[in-house]
């Protein structure tokens, strides 16, 4: 019972502080550059104002576009609630749950590629086609890093229904692994960090600042998006984020009961710092580079296996 | 713990150096195998050799590298970047054949020489170089691969060293510092008659 009240909480304090990662990050590149930078809750103010904006529509758009943004809400909820927040298990865990995870947010991308595609606008087919692609990438990387978080846990001792759910994989038993001496693990996390650099279109991958039609990828895909659907797809966002944010946690974060709840916001608040730092200290990468980009992860990934496996 | 960290970073520059097509930073992460090589030694208490693996691989032949590179024009000192994905792949196969191998060899002769990890990560290493060697285009490359290559071979050649052979590795690093030094000049007076550094341009060559 504590558990689920402690699970409740956590996603309870998800919801409420996802979009204070997008103030952490400009805040962090608006220190490292010398600005005082946008108000921290800028993007709760932001989302406040778009909810009492009127919407503008195209007429050449399906009703499939104003369903987009609610669909891609939808998933990235559900898609959180997999996740075992603050290392309590999640209530609806079950084996095979991260493929489900996977493809919820999937499916939330699918919709928002098809929302860009009804508007008949070829710079959002362009910016369409370039995230379609580079998600198809990012995908194979993030089930080779699940298999070896996978084979560590088999390795440890858990049993093959729990071995395949996220809410062990990501609950904060591996935490310590790599201390008796398996330090590949800790490429682990860094493997995850560039995904979420590549699923949430940060940079080196996608400017998010950008609004220069030729380079976007995913500002170019929300353009046509205006008022409460906006507002639906940054809260989305931000949800998003913090779900990739979490895997970075829960690789880090041991169980500890009460106390990994704090610990675990304040890894994804770290990791938000992170973006900003490289945010602050690179620029955009070609889109011919970022397979480069994705290949290094991959092969990270990798590593990992051969190491953890063959050792 | 120490000598863990020391080796796994020595395979994480093994893959940096595989996965750069930048000359200028390969020869950093050489220089890093230097550091990483003199800091196994001092863990393993050969305190002369440390120093002079210090000097010599951290800082004497990076060193020269770095001068050689800055004679050459720039467009000589970046890799295509095909071959860097192939280059992984292989040094990859590599590591995965390393662990095979050890496990093959059995505990009897790994385990009384060697400690845990000294023979699979040498062995990679010496592959990584090789496959430098055989992989890039450029003839500097060639020059760090053949010291990657070296660097492995030390590292098999670390546990079986006593007070004793300290002056035949003194030797051979005097013998390694002797050849880059050599290569560096060639590769200057390449780059000096010809121009272009590239060696696949070998294969259109005539009689």
């Amino acid at each position: 019972m504590t558990q689920l009240f402690l699970y409740l909480l956590n996603l309870l304090l998800a919801l409420l502080l996802a979009p204070l990662l997008f103030g952490i990050i400009n805040r962090t590149k608006a220190i490292i550059a010398g600005r005082h930078g946008k108000p921290l809750l800028q993007s709760y103010y932001d989302l406040a104002k778009l909810c009492q904006k009127s919407e503008v529509i195209s007429p050449t758009t399906g009703l499939f576009f104003q369903l987009a943004p609610a669909l891609q809400l939808i998933v990235a909820l559900a898609a959180l609630t997999l996740l075992p927040l603050g290392a309590n298990a999640s209530p609806i865990a079950f084996a095979g749950d991260f493929l489900l995870a996977a493809y919820l947010l999937g499916l939330g991308r699918f919709s928002l590629i098809l929302a860009a595609l009804d508007t008949g606008s070829s710079f959002e087919g362009m910016g369409a086609s370039r995230e379609a692609t580079f998600s198809a990438l990012a995908e194979p990387i993030f089930f080779l890093a699940i298999t070896v978080i996978t084979g560590l846990h088999l390795d440890l001792g858990a049993t093959q229904d729990q071995a395949f759910s996220l809410s062990l994989l990501f609950g904060g038993q591996s935490a310590g692994a790599w201390l008796s001496g398996n330090f590949e693990l800790l490429l682990l996390p860094v493997v995850f960090f560039l995904l979420l650099l590549v699923e949430n279109c940060r940079i080196p991958v996608d400017d998010p600042t950008t609004h220069l039609e030729l380079t976007m990828i995913h500002e170019v895909m929300i353009l046509d998006h205006s008022g409460p659907n906006l507002a639906l797809i940054l809260y989305a966002q931000s949800l998003k984020l913090w779900f990739f944010a979490s895997l970075v946690a829960g690789l880090l974060v041991p169980d500890l009961g009460a106390l990994s709840s704090i610990l675990w916001i304040a890894v994804i608040f770290l990791v938000a710092c992170a973006i900003g730092l490289v945010e602050a200290s690179m620029a955009r990468l070609r889109l011919k580079r970022v397979t480069t980009f994705l290949g290094g992860a991959c092969a990270m990934a990798a590593l990992v296996l051969i190491f953890s496996q063959m050792r | 713990m120490f000598l863990n960290i020391c080796l796994y970073l020595l395979v994480l520059s093994n893959f940096l150096l595989l996965g750069t097509a930048r000359v200028v930073q390969m020869t950093k992460y050489t220089a890093l195998q230097g550091f990483l090589l003199a800091a196994l030694l001092f863990h393993s208490g050969h305190t002369v050799l440390t120093l002079a693996v210090l000097v010599i691989k951290g800082l004497v032949l990076p060193g020269l590298l770095w001068r050689t590179e800055h004679r050459m024009p720039a467009e000589s000192l970046i890799c295509p970047h095909r071959l860097v994905a192939l280059d992984v792949i292989a040094g990859m196969a590599g590591l995965a054949f390393a662990f095979w191998l050890d496990a093959r060899l059995g505990s009897d002769l790994t385990h009384n020489l060697f400690p845990k990890l000294f023979l699979p990560l040498g062995l990679t290493t010496l592959f990584c170089g090789l496959i430098l060697i055989i992989g890039r285009v450029k003839a500097i490359t060639q020059v760090i691969g053949y010291l990657a290559a070296e660097n492995g071979i030390f590292l098999l050649g670390m546990p079986l060293m006593t007070q004793g052979t300290t002056w035949f590795e003194l030797a051979l690093l005097l013998d390694v510092f002797v050849a880059v030094f050599v290569m560096g000049i060639a590769i200057n007076r390449i780059s000096d008659s010809f121009a272009s550094m590239d060696v696949d341009r070998f294969r259109s060559l005539r009689d």
